[in-house]
């Protein structure tokens, strides 16, 4: 998986000595690293490492004090959630947030909310431009829908939907804004060995067949390495390490993180 | 067994979406339709209309209007008959103070005044939530009420502000059958057009952030716009019923018409209705509409008549009970009751 002629040297994120902290707790100090368009890069760490934290900073829920964050070629300032969004940044979140009283479909519709241009009065009359609009879009969430596999329950409220399906609603939900950057917090968490295949192949066919740069947070560390081109570690905050899956599973001190350091009296 | 959407196949993402998918339900409705248009102005008497239908209607418009803010987007609202007033107060000062303006326009311009005040008192709604939020409407419902009894330039120095002679294109409406119809056609336009809002990508805004208002920030939603947008077209339903409810309705009114307990009418409409239902909307207030009628009546009718305050009390208890019952039961009010019924109907005699 490592040598994939998709990936271009060109990075779209950039993360530099970002340091952000909660009063007196440090969730992350001086991390750097960067993700390069068309690959699928993972953060792994410890519980409490900072993964999500990272995530977070990313996409405009937190914002560090110290660093800086470079979106494709532009440095960024203090930027909100929705403006995130704006500029193409999709996320999947680790506890489920989808919108429990839509259907499948109206779920995955919302995550286009920002390509549909027709204001209240045509919404209101719902005729010419407004009518043909609201069909554009849904024959491309049926798309998702076929690529995700859920057309079977895709009138029903997703809060009826078992777990492993309403991951992957939530997925169609990030996919349906054609996102540039996919952020992913543990897709695969609590699911399993079969669900956990599936999503996989959900991921890796994003990533090849549409071009999406996929972060991803996740614990499965046979996930990790089978999916991911480069891989980075915290532990404590602190990035440890960075490189492709071989490396840092050879890294020492990812091994200390991870089985313990055997101390030596 | 007749009401069934089996074997009726779509091909069509537009016929999958249409606003009545299922051939029996357009059926109804333009047959309920029908009957409002036609069969009614044929059999209806002065007292089905003034003491039931118009009634009804505005207060259905109403409870659509509080169903789009509290049932759509889920911000819960106690100002309804402040928006309300607002309304009714909006189109006695337009029509008192710009003679000659058309009805229609005067209605909707004061529903647009509506939608302002709404937006303002909509603002604190970033900040706060549920419960709280409830408690800001309530404020702008004691405030708007003070207004209208304090500042008399919107009475116009009197006690009661009188609607004028209603005129619409040339024609009086000065019987209780033109009255009905005018406002069962702005009732039916209006409420096919929350239908279309509801449906399409601002429903979906606003039921986004009702049920996860963090999801709906990441996927690109601005909360404060997308609840701005719920609190002006809420309002804007609300300020048309107020000023239906003034004109077509009353006649004559004083501030006290829309009090607080206009504003608990309302939310109990929406409760026992369904929340996020506009069907919902006409069944709670039919419902509220209907029992008191119902106690009225049918104890003399079976010849046991019961007094007007045996009544009253008889009508607060049922209202009450029904409410806890609702909201322990069934949330979700009349409307999903309905569904549920569709769709046992669906598999019904045979279910597997």
């Amino acid at each position: 998986m490592t040598d994939k002629p998709r990936i271009s040297e060109e990075v779209l994120l950039k993360v530099d000595s970002i340091s952000l902290s909660f009063g007196g707790v440090r969730a992350l100090s001086d991390v750097s690293f960067d993700i390069r368009k068309g690959e699928i890069r993972a953060i792994i760490g410890p519980n409490g490492a900072g993964k999500s934290s990272m995530l977070n900073c990313i996409n405009g829920f937190y914002h560090p004090q110290e660093g800086r964050i470079t979106y494709k070629g532009r440095e960024r300032q203090r930027m909100l959630p929705y403006e995130a969004a704006r500029q193409s940044i999709a996320r999947t979140f680790q506890n489920i947030a989808l919108f429990k009283g839509m259907s499948t479909l109206d779920n995955i519709m919302t995550g286009r909310l920002l390509k549909m241009r027709r204001g209240l009065f045509w919404q209101a009359l719902r005729v010419g431009p407004a009518a043909r609009e609201e069909i554009e879009h849904r024959a491309k969430v049926e798309e998702i829908i076929e690529f995700l596999q859920i057309q079977a329950v895709r009138k029903m409220p997703v809060g009826r939907l078992p777990y492993g399906l309403q991951k992957r609603v939530e997925l169609g939900r990030a996919l349906a804004a054609e996102p540039d950057l996919l952020l992913l917090d543990e897709p695969m968490a609590g699911m399993n060995v079969e669900e956990k295949e599936d999503m996989c192949r959900f991921i890796l066919d994003v990533n090849e067949q549409f071009g999406t740069t996929i972060a991803l947070i996740e614990h499965d560390m046979g996930v990790v390495m089978d999916l991911s081109d480069r891989v980075v570690v915290l532990e404590y905050g602190r990035k440890i390490a960075d490189g492709t899956p071989d490396e840092v599973r050879a890294d020492q001190r990812v091994i200390d993180a991870y089985l313990g350091v055997q101390r030596v009296e | 067994m007749f009401y069934r959407e089996n074997g009726q196949f779509k091909t069509s993402y537009a016929a999958d979406q249409a606003i009545f998918p299922i051939l029996l339900d357009r059926i109804a409705i333009m047959a309920i339709l029908l009957v409002a248009f036609l069969v009614v102005p044929l059999v209806a008497t002065q007292y089905v209309y003034t003491g039931i239908l118009i009634p009804f209607l505005i207060l259905a418009l109403a409870t659509i209007g509080l169903n789009l803010l509290t049932g759509y987007c889920g911000q819960v609202s106690l100002g309804t008959g402040a928006f309300m007033a607002v309304g009714a107060y909006a189109a006695y000062n337009l029509v008192l103070r710009l003679p000659g303006m058309n009805l229609l326009v005067a209605f909707a311009l004061a529903g647009g005044i509506s939608a302002l005040v709404g937006v303002l008192f909509g603002l604190p709604s970033l900040r706060i939530k549920g419960f709280y939020l409830a408690v800001a409407t309530l404020a702008a419902q004691f405030f708007i009420d003070w207004v209208f009894i304090r500042i008399k330039w919107f009475t116009n120095y009197a006690t009661n502000a009188t609607a004028p002679e209603l005129l619409l294109f040339g024609l009086p409406l000065d019987s209780a059958m033109r009255r009905y119809l005018v406002t069962l056609a702005i009732v039916v336009v209006m409420a096919l057009i929350a239908k279309n809002l509801v449906r399409g990508a601002t429903g979906r805004a606003w039921m986004a952030v009702r049920d996860m208002d963090i999801a709906a920030e990441i996927i690109g939603i601005r909360l404060l716009r997308t609840k701005l947008i719920a609190f002006a077209v809420s309002s804007f339903y609300c300020g048309v019923a107020g000023a239906l409810w003034g004109f077509m309705h009353l006649g004559a009114w004083e501030p006290l018409t829309f009090d607080v307990n206009r504003s608990f009418q309302v939310l109990f409409m929406v409760i026992i209705g369904g929340v996020g239902s506009i069907l919902g909307s006409f069944l709670g207030a039919a419902f509220i509409f209907a029992v008191p009628i119902l106690i009225n009546q049918v104890p003399a009718a079976l010849g046991v008549p019961i007094s007007t305050a045996l009544s009253s009390h008889l009508e607060a208890m049922i209202f009450g009970a029904m409410i806890i019952f609702f909201l322990i039961v069934e949330p979700h009010g009349f409307a999903r009751l309905w569904q549920l019924g569709k769709e046992k109907l669906r598999l019904w005699p045979l279910p597997h």
